[in-house]
């Protein structure tokens, strides 16, 4: 049990926090053009939602894969081009404990 | 000193008298809202003064927010994405009514007559029904286009003979349902193809076309002859070439097509395309920018104004109906979310959501003629849509 519990909490290898500045950015496209399909709030829309709740029974290292690589014969695309690894890990990590305004 | 006094009473004693005769009697024609969707909020419009005079809030989350208009263009119906339904008074500047009528929706039309509101949800999956005076719920068409699975609905728009077309998306099927008695709504389905995204009815009412996600192509049904089923139109466009991804859903409605020939988003291309609008053969293919989201007609059909999905949202492009090329390029700000032209087109509205910035151009010079603040302004919605099939 125990060891479960440390897999869950270091699942993810420690990434450098993007810098403030570029966390509000990541804040606004996560919002506004992720926003686009799972709704501003995040509640869901064409994509399913980004809530805590629905995120809570799903590895961390899938929902990073499918930001950075997108989700084959769905609409997600790949945002490879626009988000660092480290910095979709941020992303996933926010989205999971309730994502900043 | 004394004149500043002076003209400060004046001024006082005109709003008086204004206060006691009342509003002017005024119709709605040249009025409209922007909806600002990151605070619930919409701005009341002037298309005349190019002004703002209103703002009403209190509309839940407008993300994603359309509207459409009562047959006498005093009313707009404003879907959000919460579930929300809000009726707002033009004329008096107010809210009518509020109600939250699903967990997740995407948009509505109102019927022929005017009588039917309808909004079109994702979840539950389904269109719902409600009497336009009274936002009563009247009847529910739910998507279940297999035992005990529901679709998300797109596309959905007014048909002649109070009926409403729209597609599903988990379905892959074309609906029809018939409203003549609104409270027993009947339907009928038609295999359109893989995950349609959105759709349009054309301006006369007789083709509804669903533009496919899922395969490169379009569903087309000829609501005059709906026995003959969808077929296929632009079959194959990408002909097995690698899309690009999309980062935003392309938008159809009913103002694509112009001279002739139907104007629409390629899905993951940096193309327009154009199909004759009598064979809905393909007639041709205009490169643009990037990823089309909007593909809109001005109003006398002479010009197609495009807008882009991120990253390319910072363009918009024109392109001459005759020529079939791009004629101007503008950047009138950031993320460009939507466009709308003036009832009879001099001037189009344009939306740049991270400037909170409302541009205003003209059609002929591309010269801007002025400029609204609004809070990440998304939809412009002008009243002259109350009178077209299709929204």
């Amino acid at each position: 049990m125990l060891t479960l519990l440390l897999l869950g909490c270091f699942a993810l290898p420690a990434a450098a926090e993007p810098s403030a500045a570029r966390q509000q950015e990541l804040i606004h496209l996560v919002r506004q053009d992720c926003g686009s399909c799972h709704g501003m709030t995040l509640q869901g829309g064409l994509g399913p939602a980004l809530l805590p709740a629905t995120l809570a029974d799903k590895p961390a290292e899938g929902l990073v894969a499918t930001i950075i690589g997108g989700r084959p014969g769905t609409p997600m695309p790949p945002w490879h081009r626009f988000l660092a690894e480290d910095e979709a890990q941020w992303i996933v990590a926010k989205l999971m404990a309730g994502f900043p305004q | 000193m004394r004149r500043a006094v002076q003209s400060l009473l004046l001024g006082l004693v005109a709003l008086l008298l204004a206060a006691c005769v009342g509003a002017p009697l005024r119709g709605t024609g040249d009025l409209g809202l922007v909806i600002e969707r990151a605070s619930g909020h919409v701005t009341l419009v002037n298309t005349s003064s190019r002004s703002a005079y209103a703002r009403i809030g209190g509309l839940g989350d407008l993300s994603h927010a359309s509207v459409v208009y009562s047959r006498d263009a005093r009313y707009a119906f404003i879907f959000g994405r919460d579930g929300g339904l809000s009726k707002v008074d033009l004329l008096e500047a107010r809210m009518v009514k509020r109600i939250i009528q699903s967990g997740n929706a995407i948009g509505g039309s109102i019927s022929q007559d005017g009588r039917i509101v309808v909004a079109q949800n994702y979840t539950p999956g389904g269109i719902k029904a409600f009497d336009a005076d009274t936002l009563e719920l009247l009847s529910e068409v739910p998507a279940e286009y297999a035992p005990g699975r529901f679709s998300k609905v797109v596309g959905l728009a007014d048909v002649p003979g109070n009926k409403f077309a729209y597609a599903l998306f988990d379905g892959g099927e074309i609906w029809v349902s018939d409203f003549s008695d609104p409270k027993r709504p009947v339907t009928q389905r038609y295999p359109a193809g893989q995950q349609p995204y959105d759709g349009l009815v054309t301006p006369n009412g007789r083709h509804y076309l669903a533009g496919l996600f899922g395969e490169d192509g379009i569903a087309l049904l000829d609501l005059w002859q709906p026995e003959l089923g969808a077929r296929k139109i632009l079959e194959k466009y990408g002909r097995g070439e690698e899309k690009l991804p999309v980062f935003k859903m392309p938008h159809l409605r009913g103002w694509s097509v112009a001279a002739g020939r139907a104007w629409l988003p390629a899905i993951g291309r940096h193309e327009v395309l154009v199909a004759d609008a009598a064979t809905w053969q393909e007639t041709g293919r205009v490169a643009v920018k990037g990823q089309p989201v909007f593909v809109m007609a001005s109003p006398d059909g002479r010009q197609i104004w495009v807008n882009f999905a991120f990253p390319d949202n910072g363009w918009v492009q024109v392109i001459d109906t005759l020529s079939g090329k791009v004629v101007q390029t503008l950047q009138p700000g950031k993320a460009v979310l939507h466009m709308e032209f003036t009832p009879r087109g001099e001037a189009v509205w344009i939306s740049a959501r991270d400037d909170n910035r409302v541009l205003i151009y003209d059609t002929r010079s591309f010269r801007q003629l002025g400029s609204l603040a609004a809070d990440a302004p998304s939809g412009i919605f002008f009243s002259s849509r109350a009178a077209r099939i299709g929204f």
